[in-house]
């Protein structure tokens, strides 16, 4: 399964992003293999939508779950589309995010928030 | 004498005195059209309480999809400049919010899998009150895109006299309520705050073009005023002063019209309608708008 974590920078020490659809980066974390990429958020300079481009970008990446901080309720529906479990990301960095999915020690993200977007 | 000209009230914040003016303004002219731009939250009509004469739903084009007839080709979602498209195996989903109503998708669908099918955006309404002829628009609850509700409301043409009463602030909404604007009076409080706004709508009005002037709203004698400071280090013509007065905070609560109810406040706003009747001619003289 690919863990898909937005990245301050591409490294694993990385610190973890707060914003989903304008994250510079993604750490896609593959469990099988146990090794990363990391990918650079095309949709991250977007007028508008970045959330929506974000999400199908991971989904065309086959991820399964997404450790995140917060996430757009448009964000939230192309994910959910695609049955990817979304993950409370803690205060971590990337390779401890990723370590404390694999320690069972993240909760599924509660709240979706309404998004910045504006028709204008 | 009487010449066509519209009139823009606009300010950065809510609050500082818009409705107030345009509503005083249009009240004391012969005879003006009175247009509520202000679509997320009208509250001209508060005022003039007119007599509604007409009112039409006003709808905008959204993109629907047959998931039956789309093959998950992806032009659509690729050509979409405000990523309002996301294909997740084979069903394609469309973000209305996000959505520009641009049609590119629809066009471009090989396979006829997407069409515009017109969905309600608000309502435009018109009515009068005395010798002010009344419009508004009212922007559907649950709707973010305003700028085709205030489109649709500034499409009818008027003679005489036209008062704009502009949406808050100097974003999109702002730029189209004023786009067809003669001259833009600019409403401004007396704090740092106002000033900080009233220096956001000035740029907005010099970046349009547009004739430009500021009416210093609640000011308070002696008191130190840093909209005043601004207009005043930036080249920004002050067209007067309307002080602080809680007999005029008292008929503006109970919805009344200031210029209608007391013969001071006709005055003062029948000689601001003149100055800016002045200060256009002059502006047009000098810089042909159209």
């Amino acid at each position: 399964m690919i863990i898909a974590i937005p990245a301050e920078a591409d490294s694993l020490d990385s610190a973890t992003c707060v914003s989903f659809g304008r994250a510079p980066y993604y750490c896609l974390y593959n469990t099988e293999t146990e090794s990363s990429t990391f990918m650079t958020n095309l949709a991250a300079d977007s007028a508008g939508g970045a959330g929506i481009q974000a999400a199908q970008d991971l989904v065309d990446q086959r991820i399964g779950t997404l450790i995140t901080f917060r996430l757009g309720e448009n964000a939230a529906k192309v994910l959910q589309a695609a049955e990817i479990a979304i993950l409370k990301a803690l205060n971590l960095s990337v390779a401890d995010n990723i370590a404390a999915l694999q320690e069972g020690k993240l909760a599924p993200l509660e709240e979706v928030h309404a998004g910045f977007h504006h028709g204008h | 004498m009487a010449t066509d000209l519209t009139v823009a009230v606009l300010s950065g914040k809510g609050g500082t005195g818009k409705t107030l003016l345009s509503v005083n303004l249009a009240a004391v002219a012969q005879k003006a059209t009175y247009i509520d731009c202000d679509v997320e939250e009208p509250n001209g009509h508060l005022f003039f309480k007119p007599t509604i004469l007409s009112e039409r739903v006003v709808t905008i084009p959204k993109p629907v999809v047959e998931q039956s007839l789309c093959d998950g080709c992806r032009i659509c979602t690729a050509a979409c400049a405000f990523n309002a498209l996301a294909l997740i195996g084979k069903q394609l989903l469309v973000f209305n919010e996000v959505c520009h109503s641009c049609g590119l998708c629809t066009t471009l669908c090989p396979k006829k899998a997407l069409t515009e099918v017109e969905q309600p955006l608000g309502v435009v309404r018109e009515g009068q009150h005395g010798t002010v002829s009344f419009e508004d628009g009212i922007l559907d609850i649950g709707q973010s895109e305003a700028v085709p509700l205030i489109k649709a409301l500034l499409r009818n043409k008027h003679k005489d006299l036209v008062v704009i009463d502009s949406p808050p602030g100097s974003g999109c909404l702002v730029s189209e309520a004023i786009s067809g604007a003669d001259f833009c009076l600019l409403v401004a409080e007396p704090t740092r705050f106002g000033a900080h706004n009233l220096a956001m709508v000035h740029e907005l009005v010099q970046i349009l073009g547009k004739p430009c002037a500021v009416l210093l709203n609640k000011t308070v004698e002696g008191a130190e005023n840093p909209s005043e400071e601004y207009a005043r280090s930036h080249g920004l013509s002050i067209m007067g002063s309307l002080p602080y007065d809680r007999t005029l905070a008292t008929l503006t609560s109970e919805g009344l019209i200031a210029s209608e109810e007391l013969d001071h406040y006709h005055a003062f706003f029948s000689g601001l309608l003149e100055t800016i009747r002045k200060e256009a001619a002059d502006a047009s003289d000098t810089h042909p708008q159209r």
